[in-house]
């Protein structure tokens, strides 16, 4: 049987096209906020203890355990703050761009559950500047809320505070890190810092300050209406639940689907999202964002589970999946990754500054059929300088991760096409001698 | 051209929403550039001036995000993403056409963008923050200048609602 959608934080909005977004149709027809009036009788402790329970991961990148991580706030150490990326950046997904136009009340109804489950009186959304309907449509659906007693001051009579911002960027990638995040959020140039000190010690403002995902906030509202149990039940493993894919390149019906964990990569292309493109071959694909390095065709019957992606020597990152069909040089594809990463780097460090620059000009020669002999080798050897080993999980000698994510396609292309690589510079050498000859 | 008594009101507000003022820089940032159509330097030392920062510090912040234009550059933005899902499906052809068609129209600013979360519309653009894909040369130049001509209502070159 053909592999199905499961949708929990994604049915709302696929059953309601027209007006998913208003307060009254997700009051009406969503119970918005039913979740927040049970979780305002609950102890905050109670709640933590409900997301943990869930098995819940962040749905950002990292995948870190939520309730793992509201539990590390330090004891009575105030003011705390929640900040909720939504500045989603990582190339091919987009997921949390859906989620916060189609269904913002399933954003905020989480964001407060999760403020008050950490005892923060002022929360955060972080939201990608270019998004600009999703800026309009967030922000209705917070002074919605307000206007309905569900923000502001003593919040369903509870005597619990809470006022929530909703806070634009301006076109940064790093934005989109949470260190990163913090430094943007207080008007600084979006730089990660380095850790230690985690942002659940010393965060915005240094203050305690917890940062998830806009998917990981529109799920929390489930799991306190269905309990932690319930989500367990669900996904495979250590990945428990559901998880949103978006699905792009060469792909008949490109889109995002939410599954249960543990579906296979090849339900995933070939049945949701309708095969290959155009009836061709699947070259390769990248399973987690721009970050992961890739897989193959001999990978696709591998389950969708965090663990054993990390196995694979890959991740499932953001969620975003490219797939490739077999006529698209991964040459071409590396360069535009390794491009895209050379304009990203904030520049505070310097393997990443300098490194990712190289790496696209190296890249784009050997797209181009002006590569030298020794050019995968020179692009490993530097590589070594920005990821030390050029493995995953990778070495770091930069504060954030997208030093090291640099790498991953000249990892992959070095994994899988080394010796085609090596053989095709060796003529583009050729084509290069030819040149000079015929210019001189 | 400086604030305003209305709009140094507004930023005002909107330096009151934050607990550290600092924070309001972008918002501020955003506010100015709607309003001139770039990010002046005057506006620049008149939102420092609101904060208690130098004018190189707001400088500094405004020159690392993208969407902040510090020069003239026309009433419309059109934002096309080449990034690995749109350069499978026909963006980088799409830039440039778009560029050699625009290229002396100081009203319409093409640029190649990275990634903007719409992999499902490739080769997908934006015309001020507003999206469209997937589009061909002919629809996108055909939306363009339908927003020059008005019978589309675009959004100010920062994105906001007018």
């Amino acid at each position: 049987m053909a592999a199905q959608e499961t949708r929990v934080v994604t049915k709302f909005l696929r059953e309601r096209t027209d007006d998913s977004w208003t307060f009254d149709a997700a009051r009406t027809h969503n119970k918005a906020y039913s979740a927040l009036e049970k979780a305002m009788g609950m102890e905050p402790a109670a709640l933590i203890d409900e997301v943990t329970k869930s098995g819940l991961r962040g749905r950002g990148g990292a995948g870190f355990g939520t309730g793992q991580k509201w539990s590390f706030l330090p004891k009575d150490v105030f003011p705390r703050y929640l900040a909720v990326n939504a500045d989603e950046g990582e190339p091919a997904t987009f997921k949390d761009h859906m989620l916060i136009e189609k269904d913002p009340h399933q954003i905020v109804e989480g964001s407060i559950i999760t403020s008050y489950a950490i005892q923060a009186h002022h929360a955060f959304i972080y939201l990608r500047g270019e998004f600009a309907l999703g800026a309009d449509r967030l922000q209705a659906a917070v002074d919605d809320a307000y206007a309905n007693g569900f923000l502001g001051k003593n919040i369903l009579g509870s005597g619990y505070d809470l006022d929530l911002i909703v806070h634009r960027g301006a076109g940064c990638y790093i934005a989109g890190d949470e260190t990163g995040l913090l430094s943007s959020l207080e008007g600084e140039r979006a730089m990660p810092r380095i850790k230690p000190p985690f942002p659940a010690v010393q965060g915005l403002y240094a203050a305690p300050t917890i940062v998830n995902n806009v998917e990981t906030m529109s799920t929390v509202p489930h799991i306190v209406r269905e309990g932690g149990e319930w989500y367990a039940g669900m996904g495979v493993n250590k990945s428990t639940g559901t998880r949103i894919f978006s699905v792009s390149g060469n792909v008949e019906r490109p889109g995002n689907y939410e599954i249960e964990l543990g579906v296979t990569f090849r339900e995933l292309i070939d049945d949701l999202a309708g095969g290959v493109s155009g009836g061709k071959k699947l070259g390769f694909f990248i399973p987690g964002g721009a970050s992961s390095p890739w897989l193959r065709a001999e990978h696709l019957d591998e389950p969708l589970d965090m663990d054993r992606a990390a196995e694979l020597g890959t991740m499932l990152g953001s969620g975003a999946i490219m797939v490739f069909d077999e006529t698209i040089d991964p040459v071409l594809v590396a360069w535009r990754i390794a491009k895209f990463f050379a304009h990203e780097s904030c520049g505070k460090c310097t393997p990443c500054r300098e490194g990712s620059g190289w790496l696209e000009k190296v890249l784009y020669r050997m797209a181009n059929g002006l590569g030298r002999p020794d050019d995968l080798d020179l692009l490993m050897g530097f590589g070594n300088t920005i990821s030390p080993g050029v493995t995953w999980p990778p070495g770091m000698t930069t504060i954030c991760q997208l030093g090291p994510s640099t790498m991953s396609p000249t990892l992959s292309l070095n994994k899988y096409w080394g010796e085609e690589i090596r053989a095709r510079l060796a003529k583009d050498a050729d084509r290069r001698t030819t040149l000079q000859v015929a210019s001189a | 051209m400086t604030f305003t008594d209305t709009e140094r009101r507004r930023a005002e507000e909107l330096v009151a929403r934050y607990p550290h003022s600092k924070s309001a820089l972008l918002p501020l940032l955003h506010m100015a550039q709607d309003r001139d159509g770039y990010v002046t330097t005057d506006a620049m030392e008149d939102i420092a001036d609101l904060l208690g920062l130098t004018p190189a510090l707001v400088l500094g912040t405004c020159s690392f995000y993208t969407m902040f234009k510090r020069e003239p550059i026309g009433k419309l933005v059109v934002s096309v993403c080449t990034n690995v899902s749109c350069l499978v499906n026909g963006g980088p052809a799409l830039v440039e056409a778009l560029r050699t068609k625009y290229a002396d129209d100081h009203d319409v600013h093409v640029e190649e963008v990275e990634c903007i979360a719409a992999c499902d519309q490739a080769p997908v653009m934006q015309v001020n923050y507003e999206f469209h894909g997937p589009v061909t040369s002919e629809s996108a130049t055909d939306l363009i200048e339908q927003y020059k001509s008005g019978a589309l209502k675009a959004r100010t070159i920062s994105g906001s609602p007018t």
